[in-house]
């Protein structure tokens, strides 16, 4: 099965072995300079690691962008009683994202090796991997790959004569969106319902079984092999300042090419769209664009022409997020876009606060309405209204990702909401 | 423990560091509202209502689970606060029924509370609402799945403190709804009851006191439940003088915010009906006739003080206060050499409260069995309170509150003279020579000593009888007939006369009791293991 498109224009790092069935064997890893990595990283033990992943600003790939280095740099350093934890976060939920399922189906064993460096920089003897439940062909990929690093000995007791023990175990999910988020990732794997905890305490201090813990994407880690080979002052060279290297760039939705490209951080969006994925398709033109999965607010087809990278898309009024990047045309009907994507937060919401419980499942209830003529302009204020009242004042995000996209499309598609409103309030709901 | 000084609404609070703010503000005499957060139990900090400012940080902050940090100006009252607290109320009612006109909990409801307080004017929500219906929980819990806000203070409770974890939250989302696991219900957990309590909307409902009365017109009074020697401090409710529910009160040393489910459903006993409702006396065709209290005073102080000497038994009732069982200890030595026996049902084991073990549903079923011990009676009988009786040939009997159901159909025809200071009818109290009506524990002041030695303060909670007296009262005024001393003139007083019967009373007052109760020094606990 090959990748389905490439672009000569792409750097690909983590990508290059997409599409290579041969890759995802250890052997087949090796052969591609697979596990190098980890040798040197034994060698330079766990406090230059760290030193070379900061200064590599490698940044969080699992949407938050939070700088990987420092977040390694926050595990305890001399406390031994306490066992730590690496979690691996592939859950992969956000509608729009498909890097890390693409990851773990073509380079397992780059993210192992990944994984395996940043445990023993954390001094962590255990590596979880919390896979989305729906994941049963990156599975079964990545739980041979484990089998593979164990038969070999760089995991397991002693990981390659180093005396350092790091175990790695795969966990699959149960089909809940909010198990990506760490706090509820760790519930999950602990056997609870997958509830966000309250922080603090924080992750690094108390995290899963109560132990200090980090959490990682899988591009994060993916990452992380190659920085060790190449050098932080190559990563750099990728990128922007403040947003150095590559990212995978999930394209979906109207484009003539979908599917995974990899491109240093800070290209262009409106490029990205019209060049390398061809523009839109069947002809048709630009409606808007959301640039980092289902909850970051979305962007209109005039506001395209920005960097994707942390800074440049937060300052568009969005987020870089997973960067993936859904693409409507001018068919689509944004008012039920954003109710079914509502509807997907509504039906994710783990319950807890109120807010979010409630909140989601009232403005699903009047988008429904507005879709179907029956509401009114009295409607549209209460949205607004509510959806201030989530953001912010919840355990975690996930209400202020339904708030989003309601928002943004109010205030950037309102002849859409406009046309669907009854002029004659009030509107009752009917049951 | 180092301190840490805040503001709070502009109020300086000093508190131990590691405070939460909501425990800071309480002790500043500022409520913040909340509904997941409960003293006792672990803060989820989900309801979202006791959001607070703090100055200069970004995002409101949980009070329940925030700790105070020196310096800091926290606002529960700015805009920002009042806001995020409005809208979350706007979410609460979105699918709650507002069926508050046939809800139990309503008047004492938190919801009802804090939606009058802050909520908006006007709802704004026109959708239909979710319906879950009703779901019996088992045991005494009826769940009310519309009304439930999700707070999870009944699924902690279970978890943390009875330890069944009978309740969980299933689905999720809107969903969400409070349910059992398999078959096992609440039945069984014998703390079940308090998720009723504990419940700050009319979601968990009891079904003994389903839609008896309305709050608002019940009378609620502090007391001790009289169940078992634990001695919890409650709250006995009543509505037209009939007591309809036992609830909590909260006390640390005793029984944190609980009470067990065994105490709490017995309160029936305490509006029986068949009461003595005036003095009785022998007339001169030998049957019981009504009389006024002066008469039979008079005649029961002339009939004793040629009997002065005669040896007395005294049958006293764990039922009864200190005061009630003390004052009729001291008349009966007043009189003669006294036997002072009580009878009490023992139960085979304690239940114990996992999250809370301090708090057993103690073996022995009665609130003032130590009391009794302690103040010089003697335990006789089974563990059914029957049988154990003293001979009464040639002596004085004097029945406090023992009704005496199962004495022989001669009992106390051959004694010198047999007084029953009586609550209800038996065949053996009506061959008593004078029936005098008491008021029961529920009905008068007084004081419990529990199994530990804990003394604590009874309220009337109902009124007793109108020709009934509190049996403190009758014995003092009979022992101010018979030698000359006056009588106690309260049931204070009453309580400081017991320092005749155990030193141990002398070191305490009812000013010391006070609402939470003081321990008897040790010395007078084991002076009385001797008399055991």
């Amino acid at each position: 099965m090959a990748y389905p498109w490439r672009d000569e224009r792409e750097t690909r790092v983590l990508s290059e072995h997409f599409g290579d069935p041969a890759a995802r064997t250890l052997e087949g890893w090796k052969a591609r300079g697979g596990y190098k990595a980890l040798v040197r990283a034994l060698e330079l033990g766990p406090e230059r690691i760290v030193e070379d992943v900061k200064a590599s600003g490698l940044r969080g790939r699992g949407g938050a962008g939070f700088p990987t280095g420092v977040k390694w740099s926050f595990m305890p350093k001399d406390d031994r009683r306490k066992p730590h934890y690496l979690l691996i976060n592939a859950d992969e939920s956000e509608p729009g994202a498909f890097k890390d399922r693409e990851l773990c189906r073509w380079t397992p064993h780059q993210l192992i090796e990944g994984a395996l460096i940043g445990a023993f920089a954390m001094r962590a003897s255990h590596v979880y991997i919390y896979m989305r439940g729906e994941f049963f062909e990156p599975a079964q990929i990545v739980a041979r790959a484990i089998e593979e690093v164990y038969a070999a000995g760089l995991a397991g007791a002693d990981v390659m004569g180093s005396g350092q023990a790091i175990d790695v175990t795969l966990h699959l999910g149960a089909g809940a969106y909010i198990c990506g988020e760490e706090t509820a990732l760790m519930n999950s794997l602990e056997g609870r319902r997958g509830q966000p905890r309250i922080k603090p305490p924080f992750p690094a201090a108390a995290g899963v079984f109560g132990q200090p813990t980090t959490i990682n994407n899988v591009e994060t880690l993916c990452a992380v092999p190659h920085i060790i080979n190449r050098g932080a002052e190559w990563y750099r060279s990728m990128g922007t300042d403040k947003s150095p290297g590559t990212k995978l760039f999930n394209m979906s939705g109207h484009l003539v090419r979908r599917g995974n490209f990899e491109f240093p951080l800070g290209f262009n969006l409106k490029e990205l769209i019209y060049d390398v994925c061809g523009g839109i398709r069947d002809g048709r033109s630009l409606k808007a664009v959301i640039p980092g999965g289902s909850s970051v607010p979305i962007l209109a087809a005039d506001e395209i022409d920005i960097a994707l990278d942390y800074e440049s898309v937060a300052k568009a009024g969005s987020m870089l997020g997973t960067a993936s990047v859904i693409v409507m045309d001018d068919q689509t009907n944004m008012v039920k876009q954003v109710r079914r994507i509502v509807e997907f937060y509504a039906h994710e919401s783990c319950g807890q606060c109120t807010p979010c419980r409630e909140g989601t499942a009232w403005m699903v209830r009047i988008l429904r309405r507005i879709e179907a003529g029956r509401a009114a302009r009295s409607d549209i204020d209460t949205l607004i209204s509510l959806g201030k009242n989530m953001i912010g004042t919840t355990i975690c995000v996930l209400s202020d990702s339904a708030a989003a996209p309601v928002h943004s499309s109010i205030a950037k598609f309102p002849a859409e909401y406009d046309a669907l409103l009854r002029q004659d309030e009030p509107v009752m709901a009917t049951a | 423990m180092e301190n840490v000084t805040c503001t709070i609404d502009g109020v300086r609070v000093e508190v131990p560091r590691g405070t939460r703010i909501i425990e800071a503000a309480e002790g500043a005499g500022i409520g913040i509202a909340h509904y997941c957060y409960h003293p006792a139990l672990s803060a989820p900090a989900m309801c979202r209502m006791c959001l607070v400012e703090i100055e200069g940080a970004p995002k409101l902050v949980p009070a329940c689970v925030t700790t105070v940090a020196d310096g800091q100006s926290i606002l529960t009252e700015s805009e920002k606060a009042r806001e995020a607290r409005q809208g979350t109320l706007e979410f609460y009612l979105a699918n709650h029924p507002l069926d508050c006109p046939i809800c139990d909990k309503s008047g004492e409801c938190r919801l009802q509370d804090f939606v009058h307080a802050e909520g908006r004017r006007h709802g704004r929500s026109v959708e239909a609402k979710r319906v879950l219906g009703q779901d019996d929980f088992g045991g005494d819990i009826l769940y009310d799945g519309d009304r439930c806000i999700m707070c999870t203070r009944c699924v902690r409770f279970t978890r943390e403190i009875s330890g069944s974890n009978a309740l969980g939250v299933v689905q999720r989302g809107d969903r969400s709804v409070i349910d059992t696991f398999f078959d096992h219900g609440t039945e069984g957990d014998p703390f079940a009851g308090n998720v009723v309590d504990i419940c700050p909307v009319g979601a968990l409902l009891s079904k003994d006191f389903l839609h008896k009365a309305r709050v608002w017109d019940l009378d609620g009074n502090p007391s001790i439940c009289p169940n078992c020697s634990q001695g919890c401090n409650i709250r006995v409710d009543s509505r037209d003088n009939l007591i309809v529910r036992l609830r909590p009160r909260p006390n640390p040393d005793v029984n944190s915010y609980w009470m067990c489910d065994y105490g709490r459903r017995r309160y029936e006993w305490m509006n029986v009906a068949d009461r003595f409702e005036t003095p009785l006396l022998r007339d001169e065709a030998g049957e019981l006739a009504a009389a006024g209290w002066q008469t039979s005073i008079l005649e029961l102080v002339a009939e004793l003080k040629p009997l002065l000497g005669t040896e007395v038994v005294l049958i006293g009732s764990a039922s009864m206060s200190n005061e009630d069982n003390g004052l009729a200890l001291r008349l009966a030595r007043a009189i003669g050499e006294t036997k002072a026996v009580f009878r009490s049902p023992r139960a085979e084991s304690e239940t114990v409260c996992p999250g809370f073990p301090k708090l057993a549903r103690r073996k022995d079923l009665a609130g003032n069995v130590r009391g009794l011990e302690i103040l010089g009676f003697r335990r006789v009988g089974d563990d059914d309170a029957k049988g154990g009786l003293p001979a009464t040939a040639g002596r004085i009997v004097i029945a406090l509150g023992d009704s005496l159901a199962d004495a022989d159909d001669g009992f106390g025809n051959d004694a010198a003279l047999f007084v029953s200071l009586g609550i209800t009818r038996s065949p053996a109290n009506l061959r008593a020579r004078y029936v005098l009506p008491v008021a029961t524990f529920a009905e008068t002041d007084g004081t419990f000593t529990n199994f530990e030695g804990r003394v604590q303060r009874l309220w009337p909670a109902r009124s007793a009888p109108a020709g009934a007296r509190p049996a403190w009262q009758i014995c003092g005024v009979l022992m101010a007939g018979i030698d000359a001393d006056s009588a106690p003139a309260d049931a204070a007083r009453a309580f400081l006369s017991l320092v005749e019967l155990n030193a141990g009373f002398g070191e305490l007052s009812w000013d010391i009791i006070g609402s939470r109760g003081a321990m008897l020094p040790e010395p007078s606990l084991l002076e009385t293991a001797e008399i055991g």
